[in-house]
């Protein structure tokens, strides 16, 4: 594939930053034992932008993604240094919340990872936890609102009490973003979203994070480039744990700086 | 000549028929790369076939002869006793043909020997010489026929990688029906006897009588009371109820700890010394009952001002439940690691802490495992006898209160079976009555288990 034949997602609307900085990473590195996965990254995300991560396997691109809202900490030998801001607040610092940074930042996985529960039990789950909710009408407010904006709604919504796993691949991965969606997360981490799912569940999903940025800081980890050129405002090119190139979508698809960018979007490896 | 002479000397054709068959293929193998050709199967294949084929048959030839032998031969001699022996009661038959057999084999007798026993015995012993000598023979000329057949059959285009498959196959499908086997030949052996008790006492008052009090009378007439087995499966229930209440709540935290919070080196060592538990001999867990735990529960109930007796259902309880802890902390420490890691970090993504996420994610999704695990735990605690034996006071009444002494099944089956008893009054029957129910508990348990268990592995797949 040429890069002239992608289509880039501002040509379909560009997106209403305010030129915030929402994140930041100053000189990140991650250990796995001692192992160093990621040297020394320094990244911004702007508020209400789409970010997307690409790279060859094993570049730490989804290891940097897990770094955003402190996911590495369920892995027991990994070890993150430097500093990670949001809204200008160190988020390794000890006197903050891990509970309350991961409703703030929320996540999307790979797999699709619906609870072994109803469909609305999956949606009212983190609001229940931190509280969101006191009344049943509120959690049948939060419900449909959290359908309705990751399209889910008209699919599900005679069927709430039936289980998420009954759902398909994508409705899953739908239902997975509306559980995020529920605790009105400010940054939703999206980490190969679309790699377990059909085309045309794809392209719903691609549809979907076009109609939740501006409201919503998301971080996108892909595998697929025309995904990256499709849905974000910028890309970041990581290779071998470093951050190589990080820039507008069309400059990166169109003019890349680094010769290492260039050979993995042309294809030329990866 | 004796069986295990004959083993060894069958193992020792099936390595020499091994080597045979070997050679044979790789002196072949050379010459058909000469001729431009190659062998469908290694030597190796070759070898096995012949040595299965060499010993097999005659192998089989030795079971089966050695199991319909000794029945031909008795009634040939039997038939050929005077006929006025004949006249007596098959009981009188049995032990004097027993008395034949061992005058034959030279055991030899404690009183003075019968003439006609004595011919007898020789004509015995002739016929299995005879018999002995023609099962060795044809044994002989089988394996070597085989031996030699097969040895022909070695070309280059034989498929004996392919046929070594089909036996082994065969192999293994014997060995699985042998425990398949095994558990009907237990139901029928029971069945037998559960039948004839139920010929003395009728089915409604053995399941639904609430009094246990056989009267120790050697005359099998019908119409016996006392047979009402409630008062033992309340017993049964009782202690099992009891060891549950000690075992899931310790088992399950243990899990819990194990799969979820332990470090990986801790989690090595400390989980194979927890299993040690279910290693214990159930009688060292009785000694454990009688000597420690009793006293001191009745201590403690003393200073509580509860009358709690050394020896009651509490005591053996109590105890059943600590050795039950492995099977339930094992268990579903497995079955909580199988949970996915995506459903953990899908809840943790969330917000959630470490334990909202056991309690309200892995919990739930692992509690259809976790309740087969509880189940198959039960049926353990149900079956155990020597724990009750030593702790439970064997008193069959029925009684709510656990700190009274009750008796149980397994108790009561020991009791039924030992001692002085004829094997054919309805005291020694109803033990198989009581066996068999008790087969019954447990199986429906452990089916009921086995089902919870694999719909929940079919939940993730």
């Amino acid at each position: 594939m040429g890069a002239m034949q992608m289509t880039f997602s501002d040509e379909k609307k560009p997106t209403p930053t305010s030129g915030k900085v929402k994140m930041a990473a100053r000189d990140v590195k991650v250990f796995y034992g001692d192992n160093e996965a990621i040297h020394g990254v320094n990244m911004d995300i702007m508020e209400n932008e789409v970010v997307a991560f690409i790279g060859p396997s094993g570049c730490g691109k989804s290891t940097f993604l897990r770094c955003l809202n402190r996911m590495n900490d369920t892995i027991d030998i990994c070890r993150v240094t430097g500093k990670v801001t949001l809204d200008e607040r160190d988020i390794y610092d000890k006197s903050l919340d891990v509970v309350q940074l991961r409703a703030q930042v929320g996540m999307v996985f790979q797999k699709p990872n619906p609870f072994p529960k109803s469909i609305y039990e999956n949606i009212v789950y983190g609001p229940k936890l931190h509280g969101l909710v006191n009344s049943k009408s509120d959690m049948d407010e939060i419900v449909e609102s959290s359908l309705q904006r990751a399209g889910l709604w008209k699919e599900v919504k005679d069927r709430l009490d039936s289980p998420g796993t009954g759902l398909s691949g994508g409705q899953q991965q739908r239902l997975c973003i509306a559980r995020a969606i529920a605790v009105s997360p400010e940054v939703i981490l999206m980490d190969e979203p679309c790699s377990a799912l059909d085309p045309i569940a794809t392209s719903i999903i691609e549809e979907l994070i076009d109609e939740l940025k501006g409201s919503y800081t998301i971080a996108i980890v892909t595998h697929n480039m025309q995904q990256a050129a499709r849905v974000s405002d910028k890309t970041a090119f990581f290779h071998m744990g470093d951050l190589v190139e990080i820039s507008e979508t069309r400059e990166i698809f169109t003019n890349p700086k680094d010769r290492r960018t260039e050979d993995y979007i042309t294809g030329r490896f990866g | 000549m004796s069986n295990l002479v004959l083993l060894t000397v069958l193992l020792m054709v099936m390595a020499v028929a091994y080597q045979i068959g070997l050679v044979r293929s790789k002196r072949m193998s050379v010459a058909a790369v000469d001729g431009g050709t190659r062998m469908h199967s290694r030597p190796a294949y070759h070898g096995t076939l012949v040595a299965l084929w060499t010993v097999v048959p005659a192998a089989l030839i030795y079971m089966v002869w050695s199991f319909f032998q000794p029945n031909i031969l008795n009634s040939m001699v039997m038939s050929q006793l005077p006929s006025e022996v004949l006249t007596a009661s098959d009981n009188e038959l049995r032990i004097l043909l027993n008395r034949i057999i061992n005058l034959s084999t030279g055991f030899g007798l404690a009183d003075e020997a019968q003439a006609y026993e004595l011919a007898a015995a020789e004509m015995l012993r002739e016929l299995r010489n005879q018999g002995n000598f023609i099962m060795l023979a044809l044994m002989a000329s089988v394996a070597s026929a085989g031996l030699v057949l097969t040895w022909r059959r070695i070309q280059p285009d034989l498929r004996a990688r392919n046929q070594v498959e089909v036996v082994t196959r065969f192999l293994l499908i014997l060995c699985s029906t042998i425990a398949i086997l095994t558990t009907i030949g237990i139901v029928f052996s029971m069945l037998g006897e559960a039948l004839r008790f139920f010929s003395f006492v009728s089915p409604a008052d053995f399941f639904f009588g609430t009094t246990w009090n056989p009267r120790f009378s050697t005359v099998g007439t019908s119409g016996q009371t006392g047979f009402g087995m409630l008062p033992l499966l309340w017993g049964t229930l009782m202690i099992a109820i009891i060891a549950l209440l000690v075992a899931v709540p310790i088992g399950l935290m243990t899990a819990i700890y194990l799969a979820e919070y332990a470090p990986s080196k801790v989690r090595a060592v400390a989980k194979p010394v927890i299993e040690v538990l279910a290693g214990i001999p159930t009688i060292v867990y009785g000694f454990f009952a009688l000597v420690t735990v009793g006293p001191f529960l009745n201590m403690l109930g003393a200073t509580l001002g509860l009358e709690i007796r050394a020896t009651s259902a509490l005591t053996a309880g109590v105890v059943m439940g600590i050795m039950i802890i492995p099977f339930i902390s094992s268990l579903s420490d497995d079955i909580i690691t199988q949970v996915p890691k995506a459903m953990r970090d899908g809840s943790l993504g969330l917000g959630a802490t470490k334990s909202e996420t056991i309690r309200k994610v892995v919990i739930p999704a692992a509690l259809p495992g976790i309740v087969g695990a509880i189940l198959l735990a039960a049926s353990r605690a149900i079956g155990e006898t020597m724990i009750v034996v030593l702790a439970a006071g064997n008193s069959p009444v029925l009684t709510a209160n656990p700190f009274e002494a009750v008796s149980t099944m397994t108790v009561t089956i020991v009791n039924q079976l030992t001692g002085d008893l004829d094997f054919a009054s309805p005291q020694s029957l109803v033990a198989f009555a009581l066996g068999l129910t008790l087969f019954v508990i447990t199986l429906c348990l452990n089916v009921v288990a086995l089902v919870i268990v694999r719909k929940y592995r079919e939940q993730y797949e």
